[in-house]
Formats: structure tokens, sequence, C-alpha cells
């Protein structure tokens, strides 16, 4: 079989890249990063007429080779390396036809690298109604490449482009602009010194800012008989090479590019007027925002609550159905377990992404960014820290990578900084079983004191994302040249197949990237929760069963009995039993409440004395004053990898060795302390959940801080903040209110 | 007279500028010479402003607004 063609998909932000993308490939795509960075690596396969396959890579969207960011660096890395195995073998530059001008100077651009090029011209459908008119023959020859007028929209258009690849290599690879014109006397000099070399790769090498091929950048300032120019210089020429190529873009579309504005009608100014409007802009805005929490915490619970029964049911159901063993026990309680509590939060990743995707595949994410500008720029934010900041409330790890559009460096360090204050989904499912336990039901002005306590957490996330914010714009001296500017693209329809695609690929990837976490949490904590070294450990049963012929039961399993016996007394007077036969059958309950209860005991003891025991012990002392006994320590202790952690560990802990299929927060709420008392009060509650709030408590946000800041530093300093922070929050909380 | 002094529904040209402060970003975006800027909106207190940049259309801040000069060719009647 021969070798598949290498093809790269490049195009300005906004041109329908991935759609085209999407079309060319299909489901026969994966997404991965590219190494060391956290850029997503999109490629897929292409079937091409003739039996022939290419390999298409989907690059990240840029307007030139003049790169400013990680993501656009990236393209020139690639186009400039002849042996990486992703150099094209041809290169299709997809354009937007109301914006082809400036889509063109990314093209030239393209094609000075001497690789062969084809032009898409995308979104053809749009030309009717815009008044534009193409001379596609003329325009090919000026261009001297092949285009393909398509419309992913439509579907039209799609197969020429397949047939332009399989024939690349009839496409020509001549340069179309003299790139020595840039500046004669500089160019010269480049090639008596390097007279081996491709001269507009070097000049690309030379100018990029972004830190760029160190190497390369480091042998042209090495070779000694050559001088190179000042900075101011080097930019002086690069506005003049964007001069020149628009001269000559200018050129070549006065003869092929027609645009009769009477014929053109647009949604956009007036849809404008409303969207961005002073006061409807903003109404409007909060309104989707409502819409979207309502669909995640209310639409969302349906399949949230289908999931929850079905694996409480898998759970029994491997316990009732295979034999009882070690296996058994870890695949029910350790494996079962902890799988579900990842895939319960499908249904709101799902929700959020599909949200997300909408928004920004219509258009209307720019125009938030524009309202939200200015107001979010006392806080050292930018409007396109909105997107992380709205995002955060799905998952940080997202959010965080949303903050690269963000192009001024200290608004971005900001918003990587406070986004994981804003209630991430993980929070959500220790939020909700603390709530149940510890605030009352009841409500005011027809809002239930639960519902507000959920609302009044969110807002001490969001209002502790804007104070830190604020915080930091103060403290941190960071001078960044770049500006702000956003493209407002035209309003569109969004295609499904694209939103789709989105939310598959995005919840994929957090389920695959936290559920491994999770799982091997689970698994951990099982075994150290039922093993351990000590003699106690060994003999618990013995020491157990002298305890209660001495001592009798404890509090707590004598409350068990009675409890379970008062319900059966009242049920069964209720229905009518005689007197007689209540006495007899409570008789029967009693001695199996009771033989149930040391076996409890004897569970309890193992656990107490069991590896995850001991280390629970030792780390008691510092989480009594807030309020937490050594069982709770631990479930601090472990989500600090990742919160929702938290109740799965809660759910470990309490159900090894229990026969019981008991929901959590029965088994939570029946928890005494040493006074006896219900262990989840208000105070240790409140304390807990505000610990929630403010802590860092996610491993995965902490890695990918540090490659999106390229250091350690911010990371730990995050970390060391937050958890110090959080600590003392909840330890005054607890002080105060018991 | 610059991009950040325009009013609704007037339009510049851009003029020639010999100083090389504006971010190449722009000029890749359409801010030459010769090209036409329009304002289109003005976000709430006061910044940053929407423009259309000889068809392309794009939000910046008034400081860099402000960097852009011109000269006015069109009134448009007031609304």
């Amino acid at each position: 079989m021969s070798k598949n063609i290498n093809v790269a998909l490049i195009g300005n932000p906004n041109t329908g890249k991935t759609s085209v993308f999407n079309q060319l490939t299909g489901l026969k795509q994966k997404v991965g990063n590219y190494p060391g960075i956290t850029v997503e690596k999109k490629e897929g396969i292409c079937k091409l007429p003739r039996g022939v396959k290419a390999h298409i890579l989907d690059l990240p969207g840029t307007y030139s080779l003049n790169t400013t960011s990680l993501d656009e660096s990236l393209v020139v890395e690639l186009l400039l390396n002849k042996n990486d195995k992703d150099y094209p073998d041809v290169a299709v530059v997809i354009s937007d036809v109301e914006n082809l001008k400036r889509n063109l100077l990314l093209f030239t651009q393209i094609k000075d690298l001497k690789i062969p090029t084809i032009l898409v011209i995308n979104m053809a459908d749009r030309m009717d109604r815009k008044g534009i008119s193409l001379d596609v023959e003329a325009m090919e020859k000026k261009l001297d490449t092949k285009i393909a007028l398509v419309s992913t929209r439509k579907n039209t258009g799609i197969d020429r482009i397949k047939e332009l690849i399989a024939d690349y290599k009839s496409i020509s690879s001549k340069p179309i602009l003299d790139t020595s014109r840039i500046s004669p006397e500089y160019f010269e000099r480049l090639k008596s010194t390097f007279p081996q070399e491709d001269l507009y790769k070097l000049w690309l090498v030379i100018t990029q800012d972004v830190n760029f091929m160190p190497i390369e950048k480091k042998r042209i300032q090495d070779a000694t008989d050559f001088s190179t120019k000042s900075k101011d210089e080097l930019k002086k020429l690069q506005h003049k090479e964007t001069v020149l190529r628009y001269q000559l873009i200018n050129n070549i579309l006065k003869e092929t590019y027609k645009v009769d504005f009477m014929a053109a009608k647009g949604l956009r100014a007036s849809l404008d007027k409303i969207l961005t409007h002073k006061v409807f802009g903003y109404l409007i805005f909060f309104a989707i925002l409502l819409l979207i929490f309502q669909a995640i915490f209310e639409w969302s619970s349906y399949p949230m609550d289908f999931i929850d029964e079905n694996f409480a049911m898998a759970a029994e159901w491997i316990k009732n159905t295979l034999p009882p063993g070690v296996f058994t026990d870890l695949l029910a309680e350790g494996i079962v377990a902890g799988i579900g509590g990842i895939v319960i939060f499908i249904p709101q990743i799902a929700f959020l992404f599909l949200f997300i995707s909408l928004l920004e595949e219509s258009g209307y994410m720019s125009r938030v960014v524009f309202l939200m500008d200015r107001l979010m720029r006392p806080f050292g934010l930018s409007g396109k820290s909105v997107v992380p900041l709205i995002s955060g409330n799905a998952c940080a790890i997202p959010a965080i990578m949303a903050t690269r559009t963000i192009e001024n460096w200290k608004e971005r360090l900001i918003t990587i900084l406070v986004t994981p204050f804003t209630t991430c989904s993980a929070r959500l499912p220790v939020y909700l079983i603390l709530i149940a336990l510890v605030i009352p039901e009841g409500s005011i002005l027809g809002l239930s004191y639960q519902a507000l306590t959920l609302m009044l957490l969110y807002l001490i996330g969001f209002g502790m994302a804007l104070l830190s914010a604020m915080v930091l714009n103060k403290i941190l001296k960071i001078k960044s040249r770049s500006v702000f500017m956003i493209e407002m693209p035209t309003y569109r329809l969004p295609l499904l197949k694209n939103v789709g695609y989105t939310v598959i690929e995005k919840t994929k990837s957090f389920v695959l990237g936290a559920g491994k976490i999770i799982l091997a949490i689970s698994i951990v904590l099982w075994f150290l929760g039922s093993n351990g070294y000590s003699d106690d450990f060994q003999n618990a049963e013995s020491i157990v069963a002298e305890r209660i012929e001495s001592e009798g039961l404890s509090t707590y399993s004598k409350n068990y009995v009675q409890n379970n016996i008062d319900a059966y007394r009242s049920n069964a007077e209720a229905e009518g039993m005689a007197a007689g036969a209540i006495q007899d059958s409570i008789q029967v309950l009693r001695e199996e409440l009771s033989e149930r209860a040391v076996a409890q005991e004897i569970a309890s003891y193992k656990l107490e004395h069991s590896y995850i025991g001991q280390a629970g012990k030792a780390f008691e002392p510092l989480v009594k004053p807030l309020g937490y006994d050594w069982k709770i320590g631990i479930a601090v202790l472990t989500s600090f990898a990742a919160r929702e952690v938290f109740v799965g560990t809660l759910a470990t802990i309490y159900s090894v060795g229990s026969d019981e299929e008991e929901t959590i927060q029965n088994r939570m709420a029946a928890e005494l302390d040493e006074d006896g008392e219900p262990l989840f009060n208000l105070a240790s509650g409140i304390s807990l959940m505000l610990f929630y709030a403010f802590a860092m408590q996610c491993m995965s946000t902490l890695a990918i801080v540090k490659r999106e800041t390229n250091s350690w530093k911010w990371p730990m300093i995050q970390l060391g903040f937050m958890s110090v922070f959080a600590y003392i929050i909840a330890l005054m909380a607890y002080q105060i209110l018991s | 007279m610059t991009v950040a002094d325009l009013k609704y529904g007037q339009k510049g040209i851009i003029k020639d500028f010999t100083e090389h402060i504006l971010p190449i970003k722009l000029l890749e975006l359409g801010c030459l010479p010769g090209n036409s800027v329009e304002l289109l909106q003005i976000a709430p207190l006061n910044d940053p402003i929407y423009i259309n940049l000889s068809g392309s259309h794009l939000a910046i801040r008034r400081s860099l607004a402000k960097l852009i000069e011109l000269e006015i060719i069109e009134e448009t009647q007031a609304k």
C-alpha cells in the first residue's frame, strides 16, 4: 500500500475550517495533544478517489504566519520543518468568501514556502445574499493554484477538494511574491551568509515573536559574519511585508472578485443592534446564563438520578450474584462505586459543552466578550476572561485552556489563577450531599433554604474569583504590550454536526481523564480500608466480641436497632397486625438486627485499625478544629486529587464490610461524634462546604496550569494560597457556628 | 482625528502612518493606509468599540483606536 498523502488544513479563525475537516474525515478522526503542550491536535483519514487515502491534520486557526501565540506558532513550526512526519505534501487553505482579501494574506505566505497549496473558498452559499461574484478561473490563474468553491452547510464542493488533493502533484509550488522585495539589502546579506537556505523560511524564523525554534534562531545569531537587525527594524519590515502582500492581493481581486453592496443584505447589523445593546444586550446575556444553569441543575438531574439508581443496582447485583470473596468486594465496593462517581457527571458536562459550543458556533460568544470587556477590566481581566469563567462552572481544565485567546499575558495569567474558584461541577456532589444533610428543609419567599444555600455557594465562588483577580491585578507587576482585539464573525446557525462532535469529544476526554484518577483512588482506598497490619485489625472479631460482652452494644448500634424496631412497629400497627403477632416478629427482628449491629461494629473497628484508619487518625488533629473526624479527614485528603472523590471516599469507607445497601446520605446522617451527636451538623457541614468552595483540590487543574504557564511557580502558589485560605475560612466558620 | 473619535455612522479612511506602533495583527486584519473604517457599535461604558475595518468586523479598545489616524469621508445623516 502506498503512503497516505499528508494534508494540512490551514486557515483564519471563523472560516469553517473545522466543518471542512469534519466533512472530509467524518468520524474517522482522533483528537490528541501535541507532545508537551495542551494544544489540541486533530487528525483524521479521508478516502480519496482512485483508492488513495489522505491523512488530514487540522491546524489551529491563524491570521498569518507572524505568530503571537503558542497555537499559531505550531502552524509555522510544522510548515518550516521538512523532517516532521506531518509535514504536508499539500496545504489546503480554507477561506471565507466574505473575507477573502484578508484570508488570502495567509495563502500567499504559505505559497511562498513552496508548498503545493490549494485554496478552498468556503461559505459559497452566502455569495448571492452578499452580492458577491467570483471569476474562479481567472483567480486560479492569477494565484497560480487550484480553487474549490465549497459550502459545508449545503454540503457542496467537498468532492472537488478530494479530487484536488488526490491530484496534488499537478499543483504549483511556485512562490507568488518576490519576498526579497521586503528588504533587498537584508535578503541579499542573508543569501550570502546562508547560500543553501530558503530565504523566506529564514526570514520567518528570524521574525517570530514566540519562543520559537530557539536552536534555529541561535544558529542564525551565531553566524559571525551576519549582523541581523534590531527588533524595531524587523517589525518595520514585517509591516512592509504585509503591505506588499495586500498590494498583490488587491491587484488580483480587482479583476476577479466583485461585491455589489446594493444586493448585500445582512442580518448582522440588526442583530448586533439588539445583542450588543446597552440594556437588552445584558438582559439577553443573563437570560442565556440562567438557561444554562437551569439545564445543568434541573434538566440533567433526571439522567443523573437514572444513572445513580442503575449503579446502585449494579453493585447490589454483583454482590448477590457473584460468589463472595475479595474480588467481588473489590468489584462492587471499589470499582463500580468509583465508576458510578464519574459517569454521573456526564449529563452536566455534556449540557455545558452543548451550550458553549452553540454560543461559539453562532458567533454570539464574541458579542459577550465585547459587552463584558469594560466591566471586567477593573478586576484585571479581559472580556475574553468571561468564557473561561463560565466554562469554569463545568470544569476548570477546559476553562484554563480557553484562556489562550487572551493576548495580554497579565490578563491571561490572572484568569488562569482565579478560574479554579468558580464552582466546577466536581464540587456539586459534595455540596448537594452536605446541603441535604445539614440545611433544614423549609423556604422563605418561595425559595427553599437548600436551593438558596447552593446559589450562595456559587456566588461565593464567583465573588472570590473576582476579588482575588482584583488583588492579583494590584500585586502582579507584569508589563504586557499585546492588545485586545476580537473578530466579530457573522451570525450563523450552528451546524448540528459540529456541535455534536464537540460535545462527544469533550465529554469523552473529561470522563477518561478524570475517570482514571477516580478509579485508581477508589481501588487504592478500598485496599487500604480492607487491610491492616496491627494486631487490633487481625483480631478485630474477638476484640469486639469481648467488648460487647462486657459493655454491651455501642450507643450507635442500640439506636440503630431501636429505630428499626420502632419503624417496624408503627408500620405493622398501621397495617392492623395483631399485638401478639407484632411482639413475636419484633423478637425475631431484634435478634437479626443485633447480629447485624455486631457485624457492623466489627467492620467499623476493622476500618479504624486498617491502614487508612491509621493514616486518618494521624491526620485527625489537623482537621479536628474544623469539626471533622478522621473519616472526613481521609475524604478531604484523598480529594486533594479531585474534589468529587470526597463523596466516593466516604461511600467506600462506609460501605467497606457492610452488607446492607444503604444510601451514602443515610450512612452519613447516622454518623455520631464522641458526644453522641450527629457528626454532620450545621457547623461542620458549612465548614466543609466553605473548605471545598475555596480549596484547590484538583491535580489535573494544577497540571494544566503548569503547562499553560510553563512553570511550577504558579500552580504551587495557587495550591498554597487556596489551601491555606480554605483552611482558615473553614476554621472560622466552624468555631463561630459551633 | 483617530478611530476613537468616530461617531455612530461615520466612516473614515486610514491615513499614512510612518510610526510603526500598531501591532502587526491589526495590519493583517486590514488596517492599512487607504482602507476604510466605520464605527458600528460602542459597548456600554463607552469601551471597547466595534468597527468595520474594510470588511473585517472587529472589536478593539479605545486605547488602540487612538493610535489609528484617519480622515472622515462620509457622514451619514444623524438618526
